[in-house]
């Protein structure tokens, strides 16, 4: 069993836009309304950076600065796992249309947004992030693959760690071939111990056999299931709950993911407190500064 | 970090399939480069294509067929891989046995193929695999079945620096204790957008590329594949070793290295830390070395700022091209059959280094023991990975 707290979420997905509108959502409180995801336009990218970015960059950079503002915490000193099952399919689709046409002549801003870490690079550069990141493919367990990935790294290295998940629907012809849904993100902020912003601790288990959470409202139900990232919801449903509860999800080969997610009880914080001495810097204005490429 | 055993390994790649291939043509000095002669591309460029691809897989995993994954078929059955594999798999339960791959395009050219063949509605033909092929997962997922291990499984891409990176994840992994020990690797095959990419950009080399020499001008492509097996280093004292892994970012541009090297010295840096080892423990340094102008002189920056110009270093790109997701965990292994054969290979096809660079550029293979060995990934959107290896006791 390893454990993690959670300091911050960042959601963007259909009717669910931002954590803070979200979480009554998410807890059963306030009734689910289903509305497109709405992408905010990011401030963190300059201009010309910000003309070559694809959709999954500005929803990365969305979910990933309201996790760290929920946090309090720098982006730029925190090592960061992305996980995509689809990563940009409109890219995808452009490049393998012009390669099936008789010019091929790629273009070379399409070419290196098609790397499967293009929206890691982007965040990188916007936040100024110079720590170590990770950009990981589990397909439909996409979400469960970077989770346990950031919660090893988060206790191993005994650092917060950030984890960003991020799919959306491709074109067609592709989206015959692969349905996604609709584009959902989501932003967590890891550390190895509580501070004083944790949301509640994560003890997670790998266990045999299959299981997983499912959604109460058939409508984030249906979302859970058609987009990879959005398995990560029954976790954020718990946290915004707020009560002891164990989540089940879709893992890899024969094993499940379970995440037993507890509130923060005092006695953690006090441990954090005499741990830390003082408080994690909060996000400034200049720590979200762009870097000009 | 807790240092890892490297119990077992292989590749493949257009030096030959298995260790013997690649260590002979090292030994030899012979670069596997050839001018292309993939499908219909009309890229004036050398690569480095692995033969014999053109079977497809193993009847019971029929749906994965593709390039990549006939690429890893190939290599991860050959070496005894399967056999140490199973091994581990009696001795830790299967599913304590994670599979952590990486690949930079995964089976890309199965939909490239698929656009070529659209119907006349527009949809792609009916015997396209989605899933199976060109999803990155897919070679996890394949490889997981082949050696019938069923715990966790992702696959790591991060473009160049992918199978360097997939070490540290199976690091922590073990560390955490969610495994006992892992699988890492992986595969890059041939396909149209890398090589149209990287000549959209300008960094294809017209002749077999030339690392670090005068003149350089640009990439070879080539294929490959590698695994190697990892265990916690009590288990395998006498193994070679995974002693630090160090990961950093640029946060400068998404095709560009930082001019100054920064982030690959931070890369290495690291990785020494995790070592506990200093510069001058290193005897070795395989560079990621790619031969574009910018790439070689940004990582020389870089080494000559940690370790000064006396550590013998080279690119064995050269040799096998640049595997781009693959070129991690080729070039691991490169190092370790290095310092199993007391030799330090080649930078071959460089003739005359450039003046500007001040690396000890190893033109020749050098004899030499070595006790512990660098080798540096670094990729797209600034993703950078060294690891430092240790010889076997």
């Amino acid at each position: 069993m390893t454990r993690v707290y959670v300091e911050g979420v960042g959601l963007l997905a259909p009717g669910l836009q931002g954590w803070a509108a979200a979480a009554p959502v998410l807890a059963g409180s306030t009734p689910y309304a289903a509305a497109p995801t709405e992408i905010p336009v990011t401030t963190l990218l300059p201009a010309a950076e910000r003309r070559r970015a694809g959709l999954p960059v500005k929803l990365v950079l969305a979910v990933g600065q309201e996790a760290f503002t929920n946090a309090a915490r720098d982006p730029g000193t925190t090592a960061t796992v992305f996980t995509s099952s689809s990563g940009d399919g409109e890219v995808l689709h452009n490049i393998c249309e012009t390669l099936a046409s008789a010019e091929r002549e790629i273009s070379p801003t399409r070419f290196h947004n098609s790397v499967h870490n293009a929206p890691a690079g982007y965040w990188s550069i916007a936040v100024g992030a110079r720590e170590a990141s990770t950009s990981l493919c589990g397909r439909d367990s996409s979400f469960a693959v970077g989770l346990i990935d950031a919660v090893a790294q988060a206790a191993t290295e005994k650092a917060a760690v950030a984890l960003i998940a991020c799919d959306q629907p491709y074109p067609e012809p592709l989206n015959t071939a692969r349905h996604i849904a609709a584009s959902v993100a989501i932003g967590i902020v890891f550390t190895p111990q509580a501070t004083e912003r944790s949301l509640g601790a994560l003890d997670i288990t790998l266990e045999e056999g299959a299981g997983q959470s499912v959604m109460d409202n058939a409508e984030l139900e249906a979302l859970r299931l058609g987009v990879p990232s959005a398995r990560g919801l029954p976790l954020l449903a718990a946290l915004a709950r707020g009560v002891e509860a164990t989540v089940d999800l879709e893992y890899t080969g024969t094993l499940r993911l379970v995440a037993r997610v507890s509130p923060v009880s005092a006695e953690d914080r006090l441990v954090a407190d005499a741990l830390l001495g003082a408080t994690a810097p909060a996000v400034s204005g200049a720590a979200l500064a762009p870097t000009p490429a | 970090m807790q240092p890892l055993a490297i119990s077992h390994f292989t590749l493949a790649n257009c030096l030959g399939s298995g260790r013997a291939a690649t260590l002979a043509a090292m030994r030899e000095e012979r670069s596997g480069l050839a001018r292309v002669d993939f499908g219909d591309v009309d890229i004036d460029t050398w690569v480095g294509m692995v033969p014999g691809l053109e079977s497809p897989v193993r009847a019971e995993l029929i749906g994965f067929d593709c390039r990549n994954n006939r690429l890893a078929e190939l290599a991860v059955t050959q070496d005894g891989f399967p056999e140490a594999v199973a091994a581990a798999a009696k001795k830790y339960r299967p599913s304590r046995i994670g599979v952590f791959m990486g690949t930079s395009t995964s089976g890309v050219l199965a939909t490239e193929q698929a656009y070529r063949h659209r119907t006349a509605d527009g949809s792609l033909p009916a015997d396209f695999h989605y899933s199976k092929t060109q999803n990155g997962y897919s070679l996890a997922d394949f490889v997981q079945q082949i050696l019938g291990l069923t715990g966790p499984a992702m696959v790591v891409s991060s473009a160049c620096s992918s199978t360097a990176k997939v070490f540290g994840h199976a690091q922590r992994m073990i560390e955490a204790g969610f495994i006992d020990a892992a699988v890492v690797g992986g595969v890059d095959s041939l396909c149209l957008t890398t090589l149209y990419g990287f000549n959209s950009l300008g960094l294809v080399s017209g002749q077999p590329c030339r690392p670090f020499g005068a003149g350089r001008d640009g990439i070879s492509i080539g294929e490959g594949a590698g695994f190697a097996l990892l265990e916690k280093a009590a288990e395998q004292p006498r193994a070679p070793r995974l002693l630090g892994v160090g990961e950093s970012s640029d946060a400068y541009h998404m095709s560009s290295p930082h001019p100054e090297g920064e982030g690959a010295r931070a890369a290495m840096q690291r990785a020494l830390n995790a070592a506990h080892l200093t510069p001058a423990d290193i005897g070795y340094i395989n560079l990621h070395g790619t031969a574009t102008p910018a790439n070689d002189l940004s990582e020389d920056k870089a080494v000559v700022n940690l370790f000064g110009s006396k550590v013998p270093a080279s690119s064995t790109k050269g040799a096998h091209g640049h595997l781009l997701g693959a070129a991690g965990i080729t070039e691991a292994i490169i190092s370790l059959l290095s310092m199993a054969h007391g030799f330090m290979p080649a930078g071959m096809n460089t003739r005359e280094v450039d003046p500007e660079l001040r690396t000890d550029y190893l033109l020749g293979n050098r004899e030499g023991r070595l006790g512990a060995v660098l080798s540096n990934s670094f990729g797209f959107g600034g993703s950078n990975c060294a690891l430092v290896l240790g010889a076997a006791a």
